[in-house]
């Protein structure tokens, strides 16, 4: 029997509309890979097997009534445990979150995606309220990565990243507000889509930073990340922040190709403080793209500082209470970080979200000239999971902070990234970032497309 | 002033601490401390940036609501 598991979701949804296999056959599938390796992966801390099922049976069902079956129809997919799912805990990676009320509700985006058909698994490990690069969590334990279990997945969408990097969901969702979507997806070798702030509706999750929280998905395949942008895409009144998303679908123009695009790589920052391996990548993904051009962000290494500071004050803000009340329920690395920065002045907070607009306005000048910028997307591929230390450019760093040192000063003005894997001959994959003005995620996915359709990058499933 | 290497981290820790009633125990002091010396290392980036008075913040409030 094929297994399903091992499929990219544009594939399975394809064969679930054209009969060629039910949408309970492919869920059942995933819950069967579940049970059977999640005790080691950790990816999953809540699994809705009989939801799934129902669901699977409705799709099933729709299509023996002759119904047209929508985009994703019987795709498996699963959440990051800060998305709200109706009868869940929102745990949010936390031990303190298990004594609220089981959601009442579904997230929007969570609806978004039921709505084209996908099949809700359940909800994924995370580092402690998204304040993580790791995937490391003291109360559900630390995600493994697929591809090798003494290594981390990287955080703090860990579970997303695992579950997608060993079929045990074609599509997962994460957040992303320094890098958790991004470094994830490098770590584990997949396709990841940070979308421009305020692209995809954050209603029903739980925050981290107000003012940097982007939601995205990873996956195996770029048409994947694709059709599970175009169905959750649109505004959200209950999301403040979020406009709507791009113009258009950005599915239609997926295989328009590179024509036309203007491509340049990150220069300064950006080729400092990584391993050569990570270079070694957007070297590879430059060629094939042609971008022979280097742009510099201005100020990158102030921006990083900038976005540290604006998380450790507004971080501290949100748990303020939790820390003086419950401080030994916090995981300790997430805990000492959330007290220090409830200590920091007022003053910093201003200038670094002012120091924000000066750095947009100078970013947004690269994109007059170029249509994409290509950067690492950590600086070195997936450390071992206890690793509290790296050394890069001759400096002894901590591993938590310093995984999102390339993620950081994008997300911090909102811009679009897909990242995509690069495979060396041997070993672990790392991600490369492809930046796209904001709005623009159809350009950066165009890229990516084609880049895997020249196999420069792919992800594959881990068994 | 804002330089790690001339700010006692220690002892802003415990003044901070005992101002905000936040809970500095002796198992939790060195990594607050030693993540209040990166911030104050990082902040002199964002400190030590001249911007003109009229800098306008990130985020712009809308009287109407929604985006400004």
């Amino acid at each position: 029997m094929k297994d399903w598991t091992q499929e990219p979701a544009h594939t399975i949804a394809e064969a679930v509309r054209s009969g060629q296999v039910t949408a309970r056959l492919v869920a059942e599938q995933h819950l069967a890979a579940i049970a059977r390796r999640n005790d080691l992966l950790n990816a999953y801390t809540d699994i809705t097997a009989s939801r799934a099922l129902a669901r699977a049976d409705a799709i099933d069902a729709a299509r023996a009534q002759g119904q047209p079956l929508p985009p994703l129809a019987g795709v498996p997919f699963a959440v990051k445990n800060l998305f709200d799912v109706d009868g869940l805990v929102t745990r949010a990676g936390s031990k303190i979150n298990r004594d609220h009320a089981p959601s009442q509700q579904d997230a929007t985006l969570v609806t978004r995606m039921e709505a084209a058909g996908a099949v809700l698994l359940g909800a994924l490990n995370m580092g402690e309220y998204a304040y993580d690069f790791t995937g490391r969590n003291a109360h559900d334990g630390n995600s493994l990565n697929p591809h090798d279990t003494a290594r981390m997945t990287g955080g703090s969408s860990g579970g997303s990243g695992g579950a997608a990097a060993a079929g045990l969901a074609a599509i997962t969702l994460g957040s992303d507000t320094n890098g958790s979507i991004r470094v994830p997806a490098s770590l584990c070798g997949l396709f990841g889509l940070k979308p421009s702030y305020g692209g995809l509706s954050r209603a029903g999750t739980f925050p981290f930073i107000a003012s940097l929280d982007h939601v995205g998905p990873l996956a195996r395949s770029v048409k994947d990340l694709a059709l599970a942008y175009d169905a959750m895409r649109g505004a959200d009144p209950l999301d403040p922040v979020c406009t709507g998303g791009t113009a258009a679908p950005v599915t239609p123009a997926l295989d328009t190709g590179i024509k036309g695009l203007r491509i340049a790589r990150a220069g300064g920052y950006f080729t400092r403080m990584g391993e050569a391996q990570a270079f070694a990548a957007v070297d590879l993904v430059a060629r094939a793209l042609g971008a022979e051009r280097s742009v510099e962000f201005p100020e990158a290494h102030r921006a990083r500082a900038a976005a540290f500071i604006i998380t450790m004050i507004e971080g501290s803000a949100l748990h303020r209470d939790r820390i003086r009340a419950r401080p030994a329920d916090f995981d300790p690395e997430v805990r000492d970080r959330l007290i220090a920065g409830a200590m920091l002045p007022g003053d910093w907070y201003v200038k670094a979200q002012k120091f924000r607009r000066w750095f947009q306005a100078e970013a947004l000048k690269l994109f007059s000239q170029t249509d994409l910028i290509l950067a690492p997307a950590t600086p070195t591929s997936a450390p071992l999971v206890d690793q509290q230390t790296f050394v890069l450019d001759g400096q002894t760093l901590p591993v938590r902070p310093n995984l999102g040192i390339f993620t950081q000063p994008i997300s911090f003005i909102g811009l679009p990234v897909v990242t995509v894997p690069v495979w060396p001959e041997q070993g672990m994959p790392i991600g490369v970032q492809i930046i796209a003005a904001p709005g623009k995620e159809a350009l950066a996915l165009r890229a990516a497309h084609w880049l895997e359709s020249q196999r420069i990058v792919h992800a594959k499933p881990a068994s | 002033m804002n330089d790690a290497t001339e700010v006692d981290v220690k002892a802003y820790a415990d003044t901070m601490a005992k101002a905000l009633g936040l809970p500095l125990t002796a198992e939790y002091a060195p990594q607050v401390e030693a993540n209040l010396a990166v911030a104050f290392r990082l902040v002199q980036l964002v400190l030590d940036f001249p911007l003109p008075d009229e800098a306008e913040p990130a985020p712009v409030f809308a009287a109407h609501g929604g985006e400004a």
